[in-house]
């Protein structure tokens, strides 16, 4: 974020204004949207240096490097909005490796005529989500688009951490005999933003679960640093991510329906859609793969984690040449619990 | 869930599995035709299959209102988007099922048709009180079920006086398709297909009452038992009907006694009535056409039916090469007799309608159950 530091002769009216095609123009209204707006709130060392690229010492070991688009409507919901999620969500991608997350960068693609207000509430819950996680937005960029060529406000954030020595998580390495452990109820955030969707209100208490999981997982690595799968099960709920991991280890899986906490709330709304649980997103839940001894000593440690108090063995890898994801069903019976195709679409009768 | 997890409980559902297995004769068999794909849903989605004895078979019937909806009428619907520009309204499920020339709706939405996803027909009333300078239609299908609440819509268009909103009516009738399925070649004449006893969608019985399925049960000499959607229900209404067969009875008993009444609702039927008449005929993928079998808008309506408001090309529907969704919607083949099962038709890739809907059989085979395939390939 380059910006000139010169005075200008009136505030960026953040109360009444709307972004304008000069707040992307790259001339003095960018530079005080710059300075007025993003340097104010995301204020740090690196950005204070108002270069084009935040500039730092490199640790020694590994680094992990993650990008996450954000496109969600709408753009504030019970539990979160827009801002804290691109926060949350890079810092999760980079986490589930078992890397401390160190910097990140975020991109913002505005819309003509998007409140000045809105984005500053936006980028407040940014820096605020990015100050509770210490992980400092250390460089951005800003484009405006004619209206009706975006839809408010997009946001990129791309975000970077070091792997701790002796780690090596990755979605290949689970392993017939292994337990797969959820940090929490399934299914919270999706519920919400379905809930607050202009067509669709219904009113529930649930709120999103949207939260950054790095401390979580530095306290799992630090137990049982020998975890062989991390994953955020986000768009595509637990299903769509158990399904990716099976394909990539080349395994199969057993699930226990009973098992899987999910809240009645979330339970009865997405009976009232006909929506499965197991499909809906997920912003501040992992799914965890390891060895029965590893889960024996992760559980303790999730339980005592404020994001984790739920964490609950949900099922086993096994062997399986067609790496399907199996569950018993609460009723008994068994089911395969298929890839979502499409979208997750309400039945109609 | 209250209301809900009674009707799931492991426990009560290992008793009646005994209760079946107490039940059935070893000697003979049990084919069971759920007519709705709510059944269905519910049979793999909670593994009920598992909990039945080796001689009771489930055929999926043609209960999934998306399944049945032929070809043609998805193509008119395209052209109302594409040549009268109108704003389509219409439940999700539809957005994807395959049209002629492997166009779609959410195709056609892509390349910048307004095409919208509601989840009422309130919400296509909304979306024309808020866009009176555009035709706004909803594309409504459905079983009786569905049927009031697009009643209430064209009345309320009418008090209000909305001139840009019309119903592209493609509401079907279950008792009609039911005797249609009892009075096909395949089961009555060859007997290829023997269905012994029908589960009554108990959602439809909510509005209609169970009343009209006495007729045929009575004519056709098969029971009927109106199910609820839950799969205690199921069961529960499996033990209904292997106790009808094994007395020789075939009467139309009600499992849903929480919701359903031999009467119905009456209010709701007089709303449909005051709106809706019975089609001389209508077109059903897999049945082809059926009498008397689905409704359209009554002349005093008629300023709301976008098919009297718009020109609608009679389209001839192509099906897929191949494609068995006919004979699996007749109960006549299972979704893995047909070739292109799990081959090239695949709900990311549906090449037949029951492949669309997760209430279609193929869609619930593929989906839920196909690990008990031996030949089963992974997606």
């Amino acid at each position: 974020m380059n910006a000139q530091v010169k005075p200008f002769t009136l505030r960026l009216d953040t109360r009444k204004g709307k972004v304008d095609m000069t707040h992307g123009s790259g001339g003095r209204a960018m530079a005080q949207l710059i300075q007025e707006l993003f340097l104010k709130h995301f204020d740090n060392e690196l950005l204070r240096q108002a270069n084009d690229q935040a500039s730092f010492d490199v640790h020694a070991g590994r680094m992990v490097m993650s990008v996450d688009g954000h496109v969600i409507s709408p753009l504030f919901f019970p539990g979160g909005d827009i801002g804290s999620l691109a926060v949350h969500g890079t810092i999760n991608d980079v986490a589930m490796s078992g890397a401390r997350p160190t910097y990140l960068s975020a991109g913002f693609i505005l819309e003509e005529g998007f409140p000045l207000a809105d984005l500053e509430r936006i980028v407040i819950s940014m820096s605020r989500a990015a100050n509770e996680a210490g992980v400092p937005v250390v460089t951005g960029d800003t484009k405006v688009v004619e209206k009706g060529k975006g839809d408010g406000v997009f946001i990129t954030t791309t975000g970077i951490g070091v792997v701790p020595q002796g780690i090596d998580i990755s979605g290949d390495r689970a392993v017939p005999g292994d337990l797969i452990i959820v940090s929490g109820s399934m299914g919270d955030h999706g519920v919400t933003i379905m809930s607050s969707r202009e067509n669709l209100e219904f009113e529930t208490s649930i709120t999103s679960d949207s939260a950054a999981l790095h401390t979580l997982v530095e306290q799992m690595v630090a137990v049982a640093p020998d975890i062989h799968s991390l994953r955020d099960p986000t768009r595509g709920g637990l299903a769509t991510t158990l399904n990716e991991l099976a394909q990539q280890s080349q395994v199969g899986m057993q699930l226990s329906e009973a098992e899987i906490p999910v809240k009645p709330a979330v339970a009865s709304a997405c009976e009232l859609l006909g929506l499965d649980p197991l499909y809906v997103a997920n912003e501040g839940k992992l799914i965890c793969i390891c060895s029965e001894a590893d889960a024996e000593r992760l559980l303790p440690v999730m339980r005592a984690h404020p994001l984790g108090g739920e964490s609950a063995v949900i099922g086993r890898v096994i062997e399986d040449p067609h790496h399907f994801v199996q569950m018993e069903t609460l009723f008994g019976g068994s089911r395969v619990v298929d890839w979502l195709s499409g979208e997750q679409l309400p039945r109609i009768c | 869930m209250k209301y809900v997890d009674e009707f799931r409980q492991y426990k009560l559902a290992k008793q009646l599995a005994a209760a079946i297995r107490d039940e059935v004769d070893t000697g003979r068999s049990y084919h069971l035709m759920e007519f709705c794909g709510g059944h269905t849903h519910a049979i793999f989605r909670y593994g009920v299959q598992d909990l039945m004895p080796g001689n009771v078979r489930f055929i999926h019937g043609p209960g999934c209102p998306v399944c049945v909806l032929p070809v043609g009428r998805i193509d008119n619907a395209i052209h109302l988007v594409e040549a009268e520009d109108v704003i389509l309204c219409t439940y999700g499920d539809l957005l994807r099922v395959p049209a002629s020339g492997r166009n779609s709706l959410i195709k056609v939405k892509a390349a910048g048709g307004d095409v919208r996803m509601v989840y009422s027909t309130q919400d296509a009333l909304n979306i024309a009180r808020e866009n009176p300078a555009r035709q706004v239609v909803f594309l409504a299908i459905g079983f009786e079920t569905t049927t009031p609440p697009s009643a209430v819509a064209l009345q309320q268009a009418r008090q209000e006086g909305l001139k840009n909103f019309s119903l592209f009516c493609n509401h079907v009738l279950t008792p009609a398709a039911i005797q249609n399925i009892l009075e096909s070649p395949e089961v009555r004449e060859i007997g290829s297909v023997a269905i012994h006893g029908f589960f009554g969608p108990s959602h439809v019985s909510s509005v209609i009452g169970s009343r009209p399925y006495e007729f045929f049960a009575e004519e056709f000499q098969r029971p009927v038992v109106i199910a609820g959607f839950e799969p205690l229900d199921v069961m529960q209404s499996v033990l209904m009907l292997i106790r009808q067969l094994n007395q020789g009875r075939y009467e139309v008993e009600n499992e849903y006694t929480r919701v359903v009444t031999r009467e119905g609702n009456q209010k709701a039927q007089r709303l449909v009535a005051e709106v809706f008449e019975l089609r001389r005929s209508f077109e059903w993928r897999g049945l082809g056409l059926v009498p008397y079998s689905a409704l359209k808008i009554k002349a005093d309506y008629q300023e709301y039916d976008a098919e009297q408001r718009f020109q609608i090309p009679v389209s001839p529907a192509k099906e897929v090469k191949g494609c068995e969704c006919p004979a699996i919607l007749r109960g006549a083949k299972r979704p893995t007799d047909c070739k292109l099962f799990g081959v090239v038709c695949t709900p990311d890739n549906p090449m037949g309608s029951c492949m669309v809907s997760s209430e279609g059989a193929c869609a619930a085979y593929w989906s839920y159950g196909r690990f008990r395939q031996p030949e089963a390939k992974s997606a």
